[in-house]
């Protein structure tokens, strides 16, 4: 702030407030421990404007709005509101500067009336601060009524659907006379007929001259209602773009950070749309790359068969059939429905529609422990919340799995335990100083290998595997992409879930490719390749947008995009 | 005037009905219960557990739990007789002492819960064997008030008479103290912001946080406040007895936490009121009420027939959740 001296014609003065932009976030940084979360982000927003931001998993889309928010403080950079420099130490700071959240998990209180979650902690009082409990209603009335929405303000929170929840959540950040609105992820458990009541508030509140910084995994949302694109990729700024000139091809390229080709050879970049659920063998042209079981002559039972298979509100349409000794990708965008998808063949979550056979035998899949019955194994995305036990060892890490497989009546002995740790730490070639370490003493990617050790003890039919490379350095990578590869020989079917397409081409023969919760495309043979999904990934039936269309240069400094 | 019926007033519904229930039960099968004598007795001999409960309802609301209540109130009347008696104070600003020695010691619980993130069942055990220490510390025996101004002015002077039934009945001061603590209470925790802010940090800590509530600042004084009750319960206790006990109130805290949940107050926090308390506090005495009438029946059934109360309204509670998020 002290430092105005060397520029002394810097336009950025307190008096240019009236045309300053909103919002001017410059050379933004956040630093969490050793992980560079924020590195130098850049964005500006206007008045009346929906600026939506963009970005894949640890892109510091949540960072950089929670800085904004005051739930974190930035350590370099600088934010200013209508060119005025601010610093919010809270999130009622942030209210009161007039920057407010609506946070993806709707924070608001269960068990109180709409109309007092709108004004809870400035609440209006009377004397000895007695609230006035009509004039709370009146607000909620009045803030509810703005927004188009006509319920029962006294009606419980909990009572509400998820929608009104959420319309409440911006009621209430209205209430504080709010000039700039930041919506995470709203529209990702509504439906279509609650997206489109969202969208139209965030018009109508466009329209009253109020910044909108919009996050969603939509594309079909982006480009319906954004007047503004910001990337952020891996925390660094990718740049800021117009949708009118941004195709969607070149956008998913910029978010994963690949470069797409805009394709030549082939006349129509469409790729196969496979809706009937046809196995996928039938269709295969011819299979180039090894995949011995894939001849047809023998009607082999697949390992798993999901037919239609879908979970009301999460994901539909999945027709997956894998057999033994294959290896399918499961791609698309951060919220397409990939790990949603790997859940329900793991019974992490319970399917409401479609179909589901494992090694031939129709099946219910209500907990993980039937789907490991059915030897099914599944290692999750978040290895650190859903996989390993930190304070476990090696050897207890991996033998976690098979003793629940026994029951645990039926303790294994500790002979054969001690046999196969040491076969696993010396075949996965897992780096620690014993089998007695607690787990959390090793690195990302030797974490992961135990886990993988803990799953292939119980010697599965079918392995899902969740981002198993998210986190680990590429020596690890690639040991684990050996490994893929060696369970594949073996004959052991492998549901692969990526967001590194080049990773997932190379391992995958076949990608079944999902976008907005849904299955749209599966790929194998020769289109089996990053560019064909990225396509896939991109279309749109309704063509507003020509997807050929020369690339528009960005606006502002489009510094990743040929990484 | 408040906004909201619903499912959350269940509970406390329930606790009317048996009160309702229990008093009829009572009339029902002994002659005389049915008067105004036993009312005002079990206002009289349940006051200070009612002040005490009235604390704990701040707690456990707010998602807490405080178990040095008992702890601080022996250590209160040990206080204050001790310094009426052997060190010849008058008896307001021993009491005035007291008071500002509970809340601190809750303030300081709080602090602690709230600075270091520690569970508050851990923080306030080790708390109720401070408190209890230092009470045996001050006297280690019963003490004696014999105080004039306790025995006339207060325990006579300012006794009310109603006219109710045939011969009117006394109201002493401890009556008013306790009606006093529950309008005021019920006041701030219905209709003032900090009161709203302990539900709402009960219900869901991490949103009140993030919609910009005070939450370190209203968990500290919900501490504060249920130190203060329990120094309060304590001077109530003290002027009921005449007399200062350091062995005293042993289990309090766990009567009033019954007494709260009975009430219709969420273990869990986020949902509860002052009048489900005091009617729980109700409930309570009139089972000790109505187990002396009886006459041949151990005391020790009180505990059964709570045991069996708090059971009953700790299920039906969770009940109400299910069928609440079944109808979502």
């Amino acid at each position: 702030m002290g430092d105005q001296a060397p520029r002394a014609a810097h336009p950025t003065d307190s008096r240019m407030s009236a045309d300053a932009p909103l919002l001017a976030v410059r050379g933004l940084q956040k630093r969490f421990g050793a992980v560079r979360a924020l590195a130098g982000v850049d964005l500006t927003v206007l008045h009346g404007q929906i600026h939506v931001l963009l970005g894949e998993n640890g892109a510091g889309k949540s960072t950089l709005i929670k800085c904004l928010g005051g739930v974190h403080w930035p350590d370099g950079g600088s934010v200013a509101l209508e060119g005025r420099p601010i610093a919010p130490a809270s999130p009622r700071d942030a209210e009161r500067i007039g920057i407010s959240t609506v946070f993806q998990e709707i924070n608001l209180i269960p068990h109180m009336s709409l109309a007092e979650n709108i004004s809870l902690g400035r609440e209006p009082t009377g004397p000895l601060g007695r609230i006035r409990w009509h004039e709370v209603r009146r607000r909620a009335e009045v803030a509810l009524a703005r927004l188009g929405l006509r319920v029962g303000v006294g009606s419980d929170l909990s009572s509400c659907s998820i929608a009104i929840r959420q319309l409440v959540a911006i009621a209430r950040a209205l209430d504080v006379s709010a000039k700039l609105l930041i919506l995470d992820e709203p529209t990702s458990s509504l439906d279509r007929g609650e997206v489109a009541q969202l969208m139209g508030v965030m018009r109508r509140l466009r329209a009253d001259g109020l910044g909108i910084i919009f996050i969603t995994h939509f594309l079909d949302q982006v480009y319906e209602i954004a007047d503004r694109i910001t990337i952020l990729r891996d925390g660094a700024l990718v740049g800021e773009y117009d949708p009118a000139s941004l195709p969607r091809t070149r956008l998913v390229s910029l978010m994963i950070g690949r470069e797409y080709s805009p394709p030549i050879a082939t006349p129509t970049p469409t790729p196969t749309l496979t809706t009937a659920p046809t196995t996928a063998t039938t269709t295969t042209p011819s299979s180039t790359n090894g995949e011995t079981a894939e001849t047809v002559a023998e009607p082999s039972i697949a390992v798993a068969h999901a037919r239609n298979l879908g979970r009301r509100g999460s994901v539909e349409g999945i027709n997956i059939q894998i057999d033994k000794g294959q290896t399918v990708g499961l791609a698309g965008l951060l919220g397409s429905g990939r790990s949603e998808t790997a859940r329900l063949f793991f019974g992490a979550d319970r399917a409401t529609e479609g179909s589901l056979e494992i090694d031939g035998t129709p099946v219910r899949l209500r907990s993980p422990r039937q789907a490991i019955r059915r030897r099914i194994a599944m290692t999750a995305e978040d290895r650190r919340s859903e996989g390993i036990i930190p304070n476990l060892s090696v050897r207890e890490n991996i033998l976690l799995a098979l003793q629940v497989h026994r029951g645990l009546a039926r303790p294994i002995p500790s002979a054969e335990a001690s046999r196969l740790v040491h076969d696993f730490v010396r075949s996965l070639n897992i780096k620690t100083p014993s089998s007695e370490a607690p787990v959390s003493s090793l690195s990302g990617g030797n974490q992961q290998k135990a886990l993988l050790a803990r799953w292939l003890a119980t010697d599965p039919h079918l392995l899902i595997l969740d981002e198993p490379t998210r986190g680990i350095d590429v020596g690890a990578k690639a040991e684990i992409e050996r490994l893929i590869g060696t369970l594949r020989e073996r004959g052991m079917a492998v549901l692969l879930v990526g967001s590194d397409l080049e990773e997932v081409v190379r391992i995958c023969r076949r990608v079944i490719v999902l976008r907005d919760r849904r299955q749209v495309a599966e790929l194998h043979g020769g289109r089996c390749n990053e560019r064909e999904i990225m396509a896939a990934i991109a279309e749109h039936t309704p063509s507003h947008i020509a997807v050929g269309s020369t690339p528009q240069p960005p606006l502002a400094g489009d510094s990743g995009g040929s990484r | 005037m408040k906004l909201i019926p619903s499912p959350r007033h269940i509970p406390m519904l329930a606790t009317a009905v048996v009160l309702v229930g229990a008093f009829s039960l009572g009339s029902a099968l002994y002659p005389n219960f049915a008067s105004w004598g036993v009312i005002r007795n079990l206002l009289v001999d349940n006051a200070f557990l009612g002040i005490a409960a009235i604390g704990a309802t701040f707690v456990i609301i707010s998602g807490g739990i405080d178990l040095s209540v008992g702890s601080v109130m022996a250590f209160t009347s040990i206080l204050i007789a001790s310094l009426i008696e052997q060190h010849g104070v008058h008896p307001i600003p021993a009491s005035g002492l007291a008071l500002i020695l509970g809340a601190a010691f809750g303030l300081g619980q709080g602090a602690l819960i709230q600075a270091f993130r520690l569970p508050p069942f851990l923080i306030t055990l080790a708390g109720m064997f401070l408190a209890r220490g230092l009470a045996f510390a001050i006297h280690p025996q019963s003490l004696g008030i014999r105080d004039p101004f306790i025995a006339t002015t207060i325990n006579e002077s300012l006794t009310f008479s109603l006219p109710l039934g045939p011969r009117g009945i006394q109201i002493p001061l401890t009556v008013d103290l306790f009606i006093a603590a529950a309008i005021v209470a019920w006041l701030v925790l219905t209709g003032m912001r900090f009161g709203r802010a302990v539900h709402a940090i009960g219900d869901d800590e991490h949103a009140a946080n993030l919609m910009g509530l005070p939450v370190a600042r209203t968990r500290i004084a919900v501490y504060g406040i249920s130190g203060f009750m329990s120094a309060f319960a304590g001077v109530v206790f003290a002027l009921y007895q005449q007399s200062g006990d350091p062995a005293s109130c042993k289990g309090m805290e766990l009567d009033a936490i019954a007494a709260v949940v009975i009430g219709g107050t969420l273990l869990r926090g986020g949902v509860g009121s002052v009048i489900g308390t005091v009617m729980g506090v109700m409930v309570f005495g009139l089972i000790q009420t109505m187990i002396a009438f009886q006459g041949d029946l151990s005391s020790w059934w009180t505990r059964i027939v709570v045991g069996v109360l708090v059971l009953t309204f700790l299920v039906l509670q969770r009940g109400v959740e299910w069928v609440g998020r079944r109808r979502n």
